[in-house]
């Protein structure tokens, strides 16, 4: 699919700036954003370098651990046909955790194994069951406590007060990930499991 | 408040792992030197991909594709009151994280990070997911060959989250 979107921008930018008579400053901006990615990588370097540093902290600790158990009063909701502490859970509960904590080089390979707990589980079918398909919409509306990245960016960008979004992040996600629930729950009650 | 909350919840994260780090009697600072070897892995790993997809977005502001596509729907980003430049982040968020990022930075370069447009992207960036992206690895990773209603659902949060920051940056910021 990106290899659709990426060749249509730059296509449609060549004939655009043709008619426009702006190809100059295109070709220009080809290699301005050259730049500015990798400008934009060494900002962020440090910043990564300092999360990722304390998040390996917490998984080291057992914090993730500990968070976990005030995770499952949702997760028990969220999840009902699976017992409670069964290796499926625990994958689930530890995904969700790393991804609250924004330890994305951590939650990956916990939600793959999450995934595989459910495959069981689900005997090994080609349709997914109403858990999987609950468990990947939770990860896609992610709820991430500091989002860090973009706190970075504004902070790259001058912004003269970085970290203001936090609180405005919160609520969205949290109504995100809601509505993307409650979609799942009455989508998975109109197409039965085949 | 909220901006309380907002100020308060980096130093308040940081202090809180580190502490619980040292009452767990684990050697913090290896722990956190380890961590930040693997950020630097990550982030040169997206070094490739941004090179690619900011020079793509940056041509099409050049080139006045943007500012018309823009101009095209500004009917209806008019109508609901929203800056014409946050449309595209919405589109291309499910799709592609660099993507999305290029264009955020894209934003943050012409509008400024504390404008209205600014804002909406930093919000809908922070609070929206890759979606289609982690589906395909997710079900993929198990050989599931139909993910059922997961894709409705997780577009339904996608614009439920979209909708949310240009009503939330609008009302807290």
């Amino acid at each position: 699919m990106l290899n659709y979107i990426w060749s249509g921008m730059i296509l449609v930018s060549i004939v655009v700036g043709v008619f426009s008579g702006r190809l100059e400053a295109v070709t220009a901006a080809a290699m301005d954003g050259a730049g500015a990615a990798v400008e934009m990588c060494v900002g962020l370097l440090g910043v990564m370098c300092f999360w990722s540093g304390l998040a390996k902290i917490a998984e080291n600790s057992g914090l993730t651990k500990a968070f976990a158990k005030l995770l499952s009063p949702v997760t028990r909701l969220l999840f009902p046909k699976i017992k409670k502490d069964s290796k499926a859970m625990n994958a689930i509960v530890l995904n969700m955790v790393a991804n609250l904590l924004g330890m994305g080089n951590a939650a990956t390979p916990l939600g793959i194994a999450a995934m595989k707990e459910l495959d069981k589980e689900n005997g090994h079918r080609a349709t997914a069951s109403n858990e999987m398909c609950m468990f990947v919409v939770i990860n896609t509306a992610s709820i991430q406590l500091i989002p860090s990245t973009v706190i970075a960016l504004r902070q790259m960008f001058g912004s003269q007060n970085p970290s203001e979004i936090i609180f405005p992040v919160w609520v969205c996600s949290v109504c995100a990930v809601i509505m993307g629930v409650c979609a799942a729950k009455i989508l998975e009650k109109r197409r039965k499991l085949l | 408040m909220i901006q309380t909350v907002s100020v308060f919840a980096v130093p308040f994260m940081i202090c809180g792992i580190v502490f619980w780090g040292l009452f767990r009697r684990i050697n913090v600072y290896e722990s956190f030197v380890e961590g930040a070897k693997s950020g630097l892995e990550s982030t040169f790993r997206i070094v490739a991909p941004l090179v690619g997809l900011i020079v793509g977005i940056y041509m099409l502001r050049a080139s006045g594709a943007l500012d018309m596509f823009a101009s095209l729907i500004s009917p209806i980003t008019d109508f609901f009151d929203i800056p014409a430049d946050v449309l595209p982040l919405a589109l291309l968020r499910p799709v592609s994280g660099s993507g999305s990022i290029a264009i955020v930075n894209d934003i943050f370069k012409n509008c400024g990070p504390d404008s209205l447009a600014g804002k909406i992207a930093s919000v809908m960036m922070g609070s929206t997911e890759t979606t289609f992206y982690t589906i395909a690895v997710y079900f993929g990773a198990v050989g599931i060959k139909s993910a059922r209603h997961t894709a409705k659902a997780a577009l339904t949060a996608d614009v439920v989250g979209m909708i949310m920051s240009i009503v939330a940056v609008r009302l807290m910021l």
